[in-house]
């Protein structure tokens, strides 16, 4: 490394709007190795033709637009360039993207919430934009159900000094495949709270990044996921500390049970020489219920400054923990109900924290549901 | 009118052989102290009768009223009527100390209290253990500390009212003060009738505050001596020297 030279990061350093730069992944790549392949039905390799159907229904908050434009617009593909195979796929399928714009100094009165339903045979390809002007604020909710092999990008654009609620539930049918991701950059001032919740799918590879664009960004990410049996339920972070002054903070817990259930959560930080003061922490829990079911879980965390305000991660995976369900029975409560106890507890603490409040409902009834299973 | 009866109870951990004939009849209205050096089983019988899965049963049986417990799941034997005080009560995250009292108030007593009536059980009960009432909504003994966990043990043995309460060491790490508090809750406890208590301890100096009916000295895996109070007194001033030399 040469004196005028910066360090660069190994982490994410290709990127691409043209799908001929990136190779058919073979499983032996670090991005691929967790992921079984075969079972992405064709989102890998171009052989997914894009013959299905995923039905967008928007309720939208007054104060915000929505919009379905095509591939030329402006706004489309402004804050992201696709990282990986999958992600380029889809940008170079997609037919039509939907915009929402919050207006500057909007405060949006109610979630606007997107239901994604997929309606079975076919692969499908979406794009989505969710731009949110300076100073205004908004909840957005997308809620993705029903059958469908799935790719997209969605670009959270947030603007000088405004601030961002995402929730975004992965709650598909068994057979789903989905492979998404989620850009977010941030401006001056920014703030940004992503709870993502994946329940549901064959396949779920879904990965959020954050991106800074002036210093102040503030970025909150934090997801749980239920796996059962079959399940192979991936989430890959990636926070790009390239500002000085900027926030992140990554949470995200996960239960399995069942034969072959499968978790894999990737969590990367970069924190570049430019980026002095940076406050960042990432942790990744995970409780494993049953035998059979496996958690593979990475913290990378890359610091290529000395000056940073504070940096960490921690990973967990464990077991039930046998001393704690004996005491709860040892007080009455019965072997189920303790271990609902428990699990609820352990992914409760973070459920309360999903910004709105029915879905903390549902999260926390689909939860007991797939404890009772 | 409670009985609990231990019949040349055996119990191995881990192929090892721990208890070795422990018998023992504790009726309601009686209070027992068992004394013994470190590691002769003391523990290792209270975890038995509760039913811990490590401990493994080699012969022996453990009769609450007639009814095996033996035969009974952890939880069943407590909803019998057994309470185990641990001497290391474990940390449950995520799970509020309110939210896991009701779960088992419930349980125990087969139907859900009513909400009103159970916050001021609840509060009742702190307030009697000094117990500050921001702890209900803190995590199961998470961050509490030693003496902390064992005022817990004793509200939840109030709040549950077992027939049979196991007490494992709830005086040690205790100060002054905190060990009248807890003896009081025992004594309170005690004053209710229908309940026996087998309390363990080191140290006479919780005995004083809980009179016992009887004494047992534990050494080797199984009780060698019993007598009255008079006995603990004996054991203060002369150590266990001469029960470890003989089940040696
Ligand atoms: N889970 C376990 N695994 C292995 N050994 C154990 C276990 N529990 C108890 N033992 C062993 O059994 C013996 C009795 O232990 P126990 O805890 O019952 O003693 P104790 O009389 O309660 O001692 P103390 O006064 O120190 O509390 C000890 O030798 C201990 O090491
Ligand atoms: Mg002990």
């Amino acid at each position: 490394m040469g004196l005028n030279e910066k360090p660069l990061s190994t982490l994410h350093e290709k990127s691409s709007y043209d799908l001929g730069d990136f190779d058919v992944p073979t499983g032996r790549e670090e991005a691929w190795r967790f992921t079984p392949l075969t079972r992405l039905k064709g989102l890998h390799n171009g052989k997914a033709e894009a013959a299905g159907h995923v039905r967008l229904d928007v309720d939208a908050a007054p104060e915000v637009t929505v919009e379905t434009v095509g591939r030329d617009d402006a706004r489309v593909g402004k804050s992201f360039t696709p990282t990986d195979r999958v992600s380029a796929q889809a940008w170079n399928s997609f037919e039509k993207a939907t915009v929402i714009t919050v207006p500057r100094e909007a405060v949006a009165s109610k979630p606007t919430v997107l239901t994604l339903t997929g309606e079975g045979d076919g692969a499908a390809y979406g794009h989505l934009v969710v731009k949110v002007e300076p100073l205004a604020e908004a909840v957005v909710v997308l809620d993705h159900k029903g059958s469908a092999v799935y790719a997209d990008n969605i670009e959270f654009v947030v603007g000088e000094g405004a601030n961002l609620k995402v929730v975004s539930l992965q709650d598909w049918d068994d057979d789903a495949v989905h492979v998404s991701h989620h850009h977010a950059q941030l401006a001056k001032d920014a703030t940004f709270r992503s709870f993502v919740v994946t329940l549901g799918g064959d396949l779920v590879r879904l990965s959020p990044s954050v991106a800074y664009t002036a210093p102040g960004g503030d970025a909150d990410l934090s997801g749980v996921y239920f796996v059962d049996a079959g399940q192979h339920l991936e989430h890959r972070l990636l926070v790009d500390h390239s500002q000085p002054h900027c926030k992140s903070n990554v949470d995200y817990r996960g239960a399995l049970q069942g034969d072959r259930a499968h978790a894999v959560w990737i969590g990367d930080v970069i924190i570049r020489v430019e980026a002095e003061g940076t406050d960042t922490y990432e942790l990744n829990r995970n409780l494993i219920l049953t035998d059979g079911a496996r958690a593979d879980s990475v913290p990378n965390l890359e610091i290529l400054t000395g000056e940073v305000a504070g940096a960490g991660h921690a990973s967990a995976s464990g077991r039930l923990d046998d001393e704690h369900i004996f005491y709860l029975q040892a007080r009455g409560i019965p072997h189920d109900e303790a271990r609902r106890l428990v699990v609820r507890g352990f992914l409760g603490q973070l459920i309360e924290k999903i910004h709105v409040e029915e879905l903390r409902e549902r999260v926390m009834s689909a939860v007991e549901a797939e404890l009772a299973r | 009118m409670s009985t609990l009866e231990i019949r040349d109870l055996h119990v191995a951990v881990e192929d090892k052989e721990i208890l070795r004939g422990v018998n023992l009849t504790v009726n309601s209205g009686q209070t027992h102290a068992i004394m013994g050096p470190n590691g002769s089983g003391k523990s290792t019988l209270a975890y038995a009768i509760a039913g811990h899965p490590k401990y493994t049963v080699t012969g022996g049986r453990v009769l609450l009223d007639g009814v095996d417990l033996l035969e009974l799941s952890v939880d069943e034997r407590a909803r019998a009527g057994l309470f185990l005080a641990m001497q290391y009560p474990v940390e449950v995250p995520g799970v509020s100390v309110s939210n896991f009292l009701r779960s088992a108030v419930t349980a125990v007593r087969g139907e859900a209290p009513k909400l009103r009536e159970f916050a001021k059980d609840l509060k009742n009960g702190m307030d009697a253990l000094s117990i500050d009432p921001a702890f209900a909504q803190r995590n199961l003994n998470e961050g509490f500390s030693g003496g902390e966990k064992k005022r817990h043990e004793i509200l939840q043995m109030e709040l549950l009212n077992p027939k049979i309460a196991v007490l494992d060491e709830t005086d040690s790490g205790l100060d002054v003060d905190a060990l009248r508090v807890v003896s009081e809750g025992i004594n309170r406890f005690r004053a209710t009738g229908d309940t026996g208590v087998l309390l363990i301890t080191h140290y006479t100096r919780i005995l004083r505050y809980v009179k016992p009916d009887f004494v047992h000295v534990f050494a080797g895996g199984r009780i060698v001596e019993a007598g009255g109070p008079e006995l603990a007194d004996k054991l203060e001033a002369e150590g266990y020297e001469q029960y470890t030399k003989a089940s040696a």
